[in-house]
């Protein structure tokens, strides 16, 4: 009743053109980010710490892997070992040069972890498919490898891990154990909103038509002169600048110390289900997949006991899984293509409500 | 950008296009044999031929999609062993195909906007961004793609996926995307394959008028030998690869190497 774009004309190609033409769209959206803001004043540090932090860097690894899979059709299974080519450069940045500002050290770990994706995607322009993502399973390994072979990695620390050192931003901690979980959560909600921002706008424009064009049929988008290997080479080079970024945040904005484990096959298995469970070639599908796959099992866990009823600490984790996997299926078979999918649908239900088309 | 004034349909006569003893085999199948022909600026130029006559290879030869063993291709006064796909993008040679491929997951538009890719300049930097000069751009080349739209009579169908549009228009689309490009050559692969008689009487109309008001120099394959003689200038016949005739309309209708191995006689 209230969603309906009956009486907003559109007098410029610039306001037809825009991301969220519909007005509702935008209060929507501005009503996201303020409660996003306003949400540490409110909710308590578990839920900061433990379920929006994280929410936040998986969401952004989530549209990392979008950008090549959704969007340019390319499946990848090194979306973890990306994540930790950020993480380890990040480390290494912040531990050799202490001084310079640990943003500008995040950033920089996008660009590392740019480098080695455009590397491991140059097999792309020969395979396709089920291939490519086992060539990008090779990423997987040897990176994986990496991280625990070579000790300059980890500054030869006997653990084999990484610690987070305690770096400032304008005299506040944001990293190391005496950041607050609300320091935390703002930078991480600073570096997502812009990032998605960006990505937004490239997905909107020239280059995301390219990757689309590529996706959907390489053939023609040859033949109308984008070129193929720049175009997939460009994808995986963006894709792996964010999952960089997400990456090195995990470690220094969630985790605060990670061991090479924490970048293994099981991180890039379920990135690649919020991709598909969220929508493929969708940026809000990249944060509801994360949700669902990462929010939604705390949610079940937190259930029983905010009823007040007492099950086993092991039935509670049985039932989370059950629970959690009907769940996926349910929605799998609901609808195919995610839940951003899903989501386009409800709204042009509304839209013509209560009309049925 | 307003659709550019190119010189009328009637400047046909120089030679735009020129294949010379081309041919083309994958293993032991021999495509294309020794076929050599001209296209002309400004003409309908038709490849005709039963199925498996090399038609397809030809075009696919021409926009450098296949490599032949042997020949020369003369495109613009350039003359070359071979075409690759983006120089002939570059060089204005656009292409729809037989089986219809779009780019399923996007919009009319944006499938419009796409043919302009080779057209826009503005840098990754600037599309980061996207408010300013990349903006402009994009809204400058939107400006042309409604004029095709226009032209093309979909304005109805711009904002939908063209993965659900009926077959009939999605032709119709393509034949939008490869307009896009402002061509001067343009390979159309079977446009009105699978289409009833009031959708042909469409894209022919489509046709001639992408002809007349743009300057298109247009090859067609088309298996509606109706269609294909109202249409063309002239036309190339191929049968197992080899050029069998090649000349006007009543001429390639009357030669009996033609109708013995294509058009065939009336019992």
């Amino acid at each position: 009743m209230f969603y309906r774009e009956a009486g907003q004309y559109k007098t410029t190609y610039q306001a037809d053109m825009s991301v969220f033409p519909i007005l509702q769209d935008r209060i929507g959206l501005a009503l996201i980010i303020v409660a996003a803001l306003v949400l540490p004043l409110v909710a308590g540090e578990f839920m900061i710490a433990s379920v929006m932090v994280p929410f936040l860097i998986l969401a952004l690894a989530a549209i990392g892997l979008n950008i090549l899979t959704g969007y340019t059709g390319l499946v990848s299974l090194g979306t973890g070992a990306f994540m930790g080519v950020g993480a380890y450069a990040c480390y290494k940045l912040s531990t050799t040069f202490p001084a310079i500002n640990i943003l500008v050290w995040i950033v920089a770990s996008g660009f590392v972890s740019c480098a080695v994706g455009v590397l491991f995607g140059l097999p792309s322009l020969r395979i396709k498919g089920f291939y490519l993502a086992v060539a990008t399973l090779a990423a997987q390994f040897f990176l994986q490898w990496c991280f625990v072979r070579v000790p300059w990695l980890y500054n030869y620390n006997p653990s084999g891990a990484i610690e987070v050192p305690s770096r400032t931003l304008f005299g506040i901690h944001v990293t190391g154990a005496s950041a607050t979980p609300t320091t935390r959560y703002y930078v991480a909600l600073a570096i997502v909103i812009a990032v998605t921002w960006i990505v937004s706008n490239l997905v909107h424009g020239r280059v995301g038509r390219s990757f689309m064009a590529v996706r959907d049929m390489d053939i023609a988008a040859q033949l109308i002169g984008i070129r193929l290997l720049r175009t997939k080479l460009l994808a995986f080079a963006v894709s792996s600048f964010i999952t960089g970024v997400a990456g090195a945040m995990m470690v220094f904005l969630w985790l605060g110390a990670a061991e090479p484990d924490a970048f293994n096959i099981n991180q890039s298995f379920i990135l690649l289900f919020m991709v598909i469970i969220g929508g493929l070639g969708s940026l809000i599908g990249s944060f509801f997949g994360a949700a669902l796959i990462y929010v939604l099992p705390i949610i079940v866990r937190a259930t029983p006991e905010t009823f007040g009823l007492t099950i086993g600490a092991a039935t509670v984790e049985h039932l989370t899984y059950l629970i959690t996997g009907a769940l996926i299926i349910f929605f799998l078979i609901v609808e195919p293509l995610g839940l951003a999918r899903l989501w386009q649908i409800g709204k042009q239900k509304l839209r013509v409500w209560p009309f049925p088309y | 950008m307003s659709v550019a004034a190119v010189e009328p349909a009637t400047a046909a006569g120089e030679t735009l296009l020129k294949v010379e003893n081309v041919s083309l085999s994958f293993g032991g199948v021999r495509a294309i044999r020794d076929v050599s022909f001209d296209i002309r600026r400004g003409e309908i130029r038709a490849i005709i031929g039963p199925n498996g006559a090399g038609k397809t290879s030809m075009l696919n030869v021409i926009n450098g999609f296949y490599h032949p063993q042997a020949g020369r291709i003369t495109y613009k006064g350039a003359t070359r062993r071979r075409m690759r796909p983006h120089q002939a993008a570059a060089q204005g040679v656009a292409r729809t195909f037989q089986n219809v491929a779009l780019f399923k997951g996007m919009t009319t538009l944006d499938n419009i906007l796409t043919g302009r890719t080779l057209r826009m300049h503005k840098s990754f930097f600037w599309q980061l961004w996207r408010y300013g000069p990349a903006l402009n751009e994009e809204i400058e080349h939107r400006k042309y793609c409604e004029e095709i739209i226009d032209f093309l009579e979909i304005e109805r169908i711009r904002k939908e996926p063209v993965g659900r549009l009926p077959y009939g228009l999605q032709k119709r689309v393509e034949l939008g995307r490869a307009l896009a490009m402002q061509p001067d050559l343009l390979l159309l692969d079977e446009p009105m394959a699978g289409m009833n008689l009031e959708e042909k009487e469409d894209m022919s109309r489509f046709i001639l008028d992408v002809n007349a008001e743009f300057g298109t120099t247009i090859a067609l394959i088309e298996h509606d030998i109706g269609v294909v003689m109202d249409l063309s200038d002239r036309i190339v016949v191929l049968d197992y690869g080899n050029k069998i005739a090649d000349g006007k309309p009543d001429e390639v209708r009357s030669d009996q190497k033609v109708i013995d191995a294509y058009l065939g006689v009336v019992h």
